[in-house]
């Protein structure tokens, strides 16, 4: 029991920091110190999240209420990669259902679970700016535009599953 | 068309050529870029400039409309003591079916960033953030290197021009919620807490981020400001076909053969950018209805495909030119899962600090589901319509997410009440049983 609540990297510490540095409190940088240790650690952990309320001197369950009210900060492990697909209203007319589907059959997982093997989390997004190549998803920080529901699982390089 | 008619024709995309990497600051400036930034900064005052931008009658482009120049002149000026003063540039864009910040983003961020310039220098801010989805990763990218090299160029950072004006840029990149697009919950995102909106007034030119005087505009309205500027009031509204001014990006979604984004005169007809630019309906799909603005807008049927996409024009026709990029229902689309699609969507988004909002959208697209799954019942299209009278009247709701989806529902209900009352009466979604048939 040597640390209750582990540092935060030097890394994460430097980037943290920088925006503080242009900041007038430190609490105001929580949305952007949240997504740094995501971006390190792959999710935010009560223990990351802890660190980071002490780093920025605000209390941890203040935090926390910012946490989870971003649909896009993780209080939960996801996959090596997580895939958002855009289910807003011209991907639906598009087809994202048959996507989700394809996920379902092909990978397993629905909304909001991960594959067995952890390189998949599936997770809905809101419209992604991109609704005239109609149905996208985000494959990790990748675009992925007019997806075909044939070829996706070759894309996610899933076995057991052929592109027709 | 050469350069020079381009730039004056359209020119928000005089630039963009999504097929290659965006202009840099060499290359932008080479174009006639920070032309504005060169024409303002130390030969015209904040209040010239001003004027300039109120003559031009630019309105607002992220959905409002709200008139540009009076929104600015609601910014103290006189020399307030301690404090910054900030601008915001929106580039959150999540509003279901839009998609033309993130062409602009993506393909010319100098020109936002003189106009954030420009803008910020006109209300005194010394502070400007870009508040960008946390999706438009290359968005993004490609600003923060902008930026850098503004700062390096001497157009952003202490004594820009050797004027005396000093502007910091900083960018912030969300974490996901519908939400913070609007405007005051935006500034309580950038704060770092829970996107809630707040409530007006005070409104945010008075006292938004940090209690001090903000002006929130989003990047299509932000993009306008460098040519306003150099070129003149006049010539920006000789631009529009109609009372408007200026361009507007126009998009169309949804079973068109050529869906797509465009800058066309502000005043455009419908039927023009429907089927002029998307092509028409694609083969085997008749057109129903559209959302001419994104997916909190009413619809618009096919009588009204003659009418001229500006603000009063749409308004007048019942619905919203909101953000101009418009989604449509095609014959084999089901208008009930259509709905049903838009407003889980908003429940989802709702941030639940009001009640008619937080409980009355999940109820909604609750009764929508069912309906859509055959399982609606006699008494529901009223229940709908109690929900539409009570959710979507403003003033009952905190703000505007709430009324906003309840417009195609509303709509919806009007224009497609047959579809509505078969799901009843058959029990089953007839386009579910045909597409089964097919
Ligand atoms: C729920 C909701 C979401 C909004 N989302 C956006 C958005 O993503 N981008 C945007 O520019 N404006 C959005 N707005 C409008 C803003 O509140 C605000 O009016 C706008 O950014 C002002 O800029 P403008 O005057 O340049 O249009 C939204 C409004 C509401 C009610
Ligand atoms: S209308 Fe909805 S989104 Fe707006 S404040 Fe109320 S609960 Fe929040
Ligand atoms: S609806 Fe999917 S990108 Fe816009």
């Amino acid at each position: 029991m040597s640390e209750l609540i582990p540092a935060l990297s030097a890394d994460e510490l430097a980037a943290i920091d920088a925006e503080i540095a242009h900041a007038p409190y430190r609490d105001a940088v929580a949305v952007d110190a949240l997504k740094i240790v995501q971006r390190h650690r792959g999710w935010v952990s009560d223990e990351s999240l802890k660190a980071i309320a002490r780093h920025l001197t605000m209390s941890a369950d203040e935090l926390e209420g910012v946490a989870t009210f971003y649909n896009l900060i993780y209080r939960h492990p996801v996959g090596e990669k997580v895939i958002l697909l855009c289910n807003s209203v011209s991907c639906w007319i598009k087809g994202c259902e048959t996507l989700r589907a394809r996920c379902r059959e092909g990978l397993g997982i629905d909304y909001g679970q991960t594959t067995a093997d952890k390189r998949y989390t599936l997770l809905p997004v809101t419209c992604l700016g991109a609704c005239d190549k109609a149905p996208v998803l985000m494959l990790g920080d990748v675009l992925l535009e007019n997806v075909n529901p044939a070829g996706l699982m070759a894309t996610l390089g899933a076995s057991g599953e052929e592109g027709t | 068309m050469n350069a020079l008619d381009r730039a004056l024709t359209h020119p928000l995309t005089r630039n963009v050529t999504p097929e290659r990497r965006p202009f840099d600051l060499a290359a932008y400036e080479a174009g006639g870029g920070y032309g504005g930034l060169h024409t303002a900064i130390g030969k015209l005052t904040p209040a010239e400039c001003l004027q300039i931008v109120k003559d031009s009658n630019l309105r607002g482009r992220g959905g409002a409309g709200f008139p540009t120049g009076l929104k600015w002149s609601f910014v103290p000026m006189e020399d307030g003591g301690p404090g910054h003063k900030y601008l915001i540039c929106n580039a959150d864009e999540m509003e279901p079916g839009t998609f033309k910040d993130r062409l602009l983003l993506e393909c010319d961020p100098h020109q936002l960033i003189e106009g954030m310039i420009l803008a910020a220098y006109t209300i005194g801010a010394d502070v400007a953030y870009v508040f960008i989805r946390a999706e438009y990763l290359l968005a993004e990218r490609l600003l923060r290197e902008a930026i850098r090299d503004c700062y390096g160029k001497g157009y952003l950072g202490r004594n820009i021009l050797g004027s005396g004006y000093n502007l910091d840029m900083h960018v912030h990149s969300s974490a996901g919620r519908y939400i913070c697009g609007e405007e005051t919950a935006l500034i309580s995102s950038l704060e770092g807490k829970r996107a809630n909106p707040r409530a007006k007034p005070p409104f945010p030119q008075v006292s938004g981020l940090w209690g001090r005087p903000t002006i929130v505009n989003n990047v299509e309205t932000l993009c306008n400001v460098p040519h306003i500027i150099e070129r003149g009031a006049q010539w920006f509204n000789d631009l529009g076909l109609t009372e408007d001014a200026g361009t507007k990006m126009y998009g169309v979604s949804g079973r068109v053969k050529n869906p797509g984004c465009w800058e066309l005169p502000i005043g455009t007809p419908i039927r023009e950018i429907l089927e002029g630019c998307a092509g028409g309906m694609e083969d085997g799909y008749a057109f129903r209805g559209l959302l001419p603005g994104g997916g909190s807008t009413d619809f618009l049927v096919a009588e009204h495909l003659d009418l001229a996409m500006d603000y009063g024009t749409i308004g007048k026709a019942g619905s919203r030119m909101g953000t101009g990029t418009m989604i449509v229902l095609d014959d084999r689309t089901c208008p009930v899962a259509f709905v049903q699609n838009l407003v889980a969507f908003f429940a989802r988004e709702s941030c639940g600090f009001c009640t008619p909002c937080r409980e009355g959208l999940p109820w909604s697209a609750q009764l929508l589901a069912e309906l859509e799954a055959g399982r609606g019942q006699a008494g529901d299209l009223d229940t709908l319509a109690m929900h539409v009278d009570f959710i979507g009247t403003p003033g009952n709701t905190h703000c505007a997410l709430a009324p906003g989806a309840m417009e195609p529902l509303a709509s919806g209900l009007k224009y497609f009440r047959e579809d509505f009352q078969r799901h009843i009466d058959g029990r089953a979604c007839p386009y579910c049983e045909r597409e089964a048939a097919a």
